[in-house]
């Protein structure tokens, strides 16, 4: 703001007195602020570049097989993280299986069904519930989920649904299925907390067209909210992905850890973090850490892309609300 | 005709209270384990908890007693340093996207934060590991540090501009009306009056880095001992707990809940503080 030149010239004495405003201080500030922001961008240069400057040794020996072969063998010096890529997306989709249907009917009942005053209550726990870091909710599994999995659950799984592949073989406890399950409950939160600001966010005309139709609770919901918000409850559930790919120490201490490909979901697994998690600082050999490298660009890659998909997804769901609000 | 569309009715009331109750059941389900949790961490971690607990260092591989005085001193180094990175960086960068920048660039650098907070935390350690101790051919507590700091500056950088947006602009034409320059109305008026709110944004980002495990597994490393220097490996409360939840010995699955109470305690007192200081309105959705 240029106050000095803006300053009537009868003022003239006054304007000597007062030094004009130096625009010093606002260039240096606005461009200090300006190189912090940048730092963002930095940083996903940083660990591209990182990660990819880590690898190279390993991309060039494996190529392409490096994703496609089975074989981790650290004292042969061959690695092929297909076990891992497995274990990761078999995990991340039973987890999925069970956390979309609960957040999402969780965000509904928090946004369109509950009595008023159980609403609050109920979203401060499902951010409790966030909060609790992952290696609790992995010493939790250990040794209480676990446990209680293969005395009760498991088994009765095996009982009914034994006829197909998946639940077949010796029930250890520390499971592929497992994991999957205490990933449900790390991205439960953020699934329920996303859905729900979608739902908050879908206009009340839409909700009082429908009530003025005569629908009950729950066809206005289905008809003119879930419709409605579609494609933003499709982002929480990819953004819900993203962060069960990465999830590391829970399932860690109870997946089993061991690299390979079974149809049994009641087999041992191990997933592309978790195996980073264990190995990393075993790995004696160069090329058995650059290895490890490349499996961190393997899933930084893959957790870039599933989040970029869900930002366009929950971007796109907001702005064509604001539009259409507009309208 | 006419009960017909009665029953018709009748069944589509029924629908709609089934599917109510079902979702009900859902929102149960989903706070569950969050109860579950507590419970165990009570009943495991209290018996677990004593005196020495806060002011032993672990005892021999085995033998029973010992403590974690150097795991919650490491942590609090640990987070301390992160905060030194994560806090200046975050703050002004978020206050960046609310102040200056045009609506198109600010946009991408919002949707790179967004994308960012998605990244794997154990990205981050394996970067800092590549970054910092291959190069200084070690484990330190700075390479912890930092690899917390950078997985603070996204989560800040967001909540910051959200809640300096919420400042009224009438403050900030107030204050360039009196012939302030445009950065000392930022930082005394609108940073001010958004103080409650970043404070809060930093009191979730540090709750979210304390229990940060994965990031640290080969950056800080941990350490049985006190560290002095921080150039050396340092113990660090929830690498500790992993190390003891994995072990073969009962004392030390004993410690490691003892510890997670511990660590859950000290997470849920942010988050009360936290509720405690946005009691009002204006909180920024995380």
């Amino acid at each position: 703001m240029d106050v000095a030149t803006t300053m009537p010239a009868e003022a003239g004495s006054a304007r000597e007195k007062m030094a004009p405003p130096s625009r010093f201080g606002d260039k240096a500030f606005e461009w200090l602020t300006l190189g912090m922001a940048l730092v963002v961008i930095l940083l996903v240069f940083l660990i591209g570049w990182q990660l990819a400057r880590g690898s190279t040794l390993a991309i060039q020996k494996f190529g392409f097989h490096f994703l496609t072969t089975s074989t981790w063998d650290p004292v042969a010096e061959q690695f092929g993280a297909l076990p891992f890529i497995y274990g990761t997306v078999v995990s991340s989709l039973i987890a999925l299986l069970i956390a979309v249907p609960l957040s999402i009917a969780t965000a509904v009942y928090l946004t369109e069904l509950a009595p008023l005053w159980i609403r609050q209550p109920v979203v401060s726990l499902v951010e409790m519930l966030a909060a609790i870091p992952s290696v609790i909710l992995g010493l939790w599994g250990i040794f209480v989920m676990i446990p209680w999995l293969r005395d009760y659950p498991f088994p009765a799984l095996k009982k009914i649904f034994g006829w197909t592949p998946f639940f077949t073989g010796p029930i250890y406890g520390t499971s592929m299925l497992a994991g999957g399950i205490i990933i449900a409950i790390m991205i439960l939160p953020i699934i329920t907390s996303v859905s729900r600001e979608i739902l908050r966010s879908v206009p009340n005309l839409q909700r009082e067209a429908a009530y003025a139709l005569g629908a009950t609770r729950w066809e206005v919901t289905r008809i003119a909210v879930l419709s409605y918000a579609r494609k933003g409850l499709f982002g929480a559930m990819i953004l819900g992905l993203g962060r069960a790919l990465g999830e590391t120490m829970a399932v860690t201490m109870v997946i089993g850890n061991t690299p390979q490909i079974a149809a049994s979901l009641f087999k041992p697994g191990y997933t592309l973090a978790s195996v980073i998690a264990n190995e990393f600082t075993e790995a004696t050999t160069d090329i058995y850490l650059q290895a490890l490298f490349e499996i961190g660009l393997v899933l930084f890659g893959v957790t870039i892309l599933v989040n970029l998909l869900a930002q366009l997804l929950l971007k796109t769901m907001k702005s064509s609300l604001t539009t259409r609000a507009v309208q | 005709m006419k009960s017909k569309r009665r029953d018709n009715h009748r069944w589509r009331k029924f629908k709609s209270a089934l599917v109510s109750f079902g979702a009900f059941a859902a929102g149960v389900l989903v706070i569950t384990p969050l109860g579950l949790v507590f419970l165990y961490l009570l009943a495991h971690g209290a018996s677990a908890i004593n005196w020495d607990f806060f002011t032993q260092l672990p005892g021999p591989v085995g033998a029973p007693g010992g403590g974690m005085v150097n795991a919650i001193m490491g942590s609090l180094e640990l987070v301390g340093i992160a905060s030194l990175i994560g806090i200046p960086i975050g703050v002004l960068g978020g206050v960046y996207l609310a102040e200056y920048g045009t609506a198109r660039g600010n946009l991408m650098l919002r949707f790179v934060a967004d994308v960012l907070n998605g990244v794997p935390s154990i990205t981050w350690g394996v970067v800092v590991y590549g970054l910092v101790v291959l190069r200084f051919k070690g484990f330190s507590a700075y390479a912890g540090g930092l690899a917390l700091g950078l997985i603070m500056i996204p989560l800040i950088l967001r909540t910051t501009e959200e809640v300096i947006l919420l400042v009224p602009n009438g403050y900030r034409e107030a204050s360039l009306a009196l012939g302030i320059a445009r950065w000392k109305t930022i930082v005394h008026v609108v940073m001010k009056t958004a103080s409650k709110g970043i404070i809060t944004g930093i009191l979730l980002a540090l709750a979210r880095i304390g229990g940060e495990t994965a990031p640290l597994l080969f950056t800080a490393f941990g350490n049985r001992f006190w560290n002095h220097d921080l150039s050396q490996p340092i113990a660090a409360l929830p690498l500790q707990i992993f190390t003891y939840a994995i072990s073969p010995y009962d004392d030390w699955h004993r410690q490691a809940w003892a510890g997670a109470l511990v660590l859950v305690t000290g997470i849920f007192c942010i988050n009360v503080l936290v509720r405690f200081l946005t009691r009002e309105r204006a909180r920024p959705a995380v």
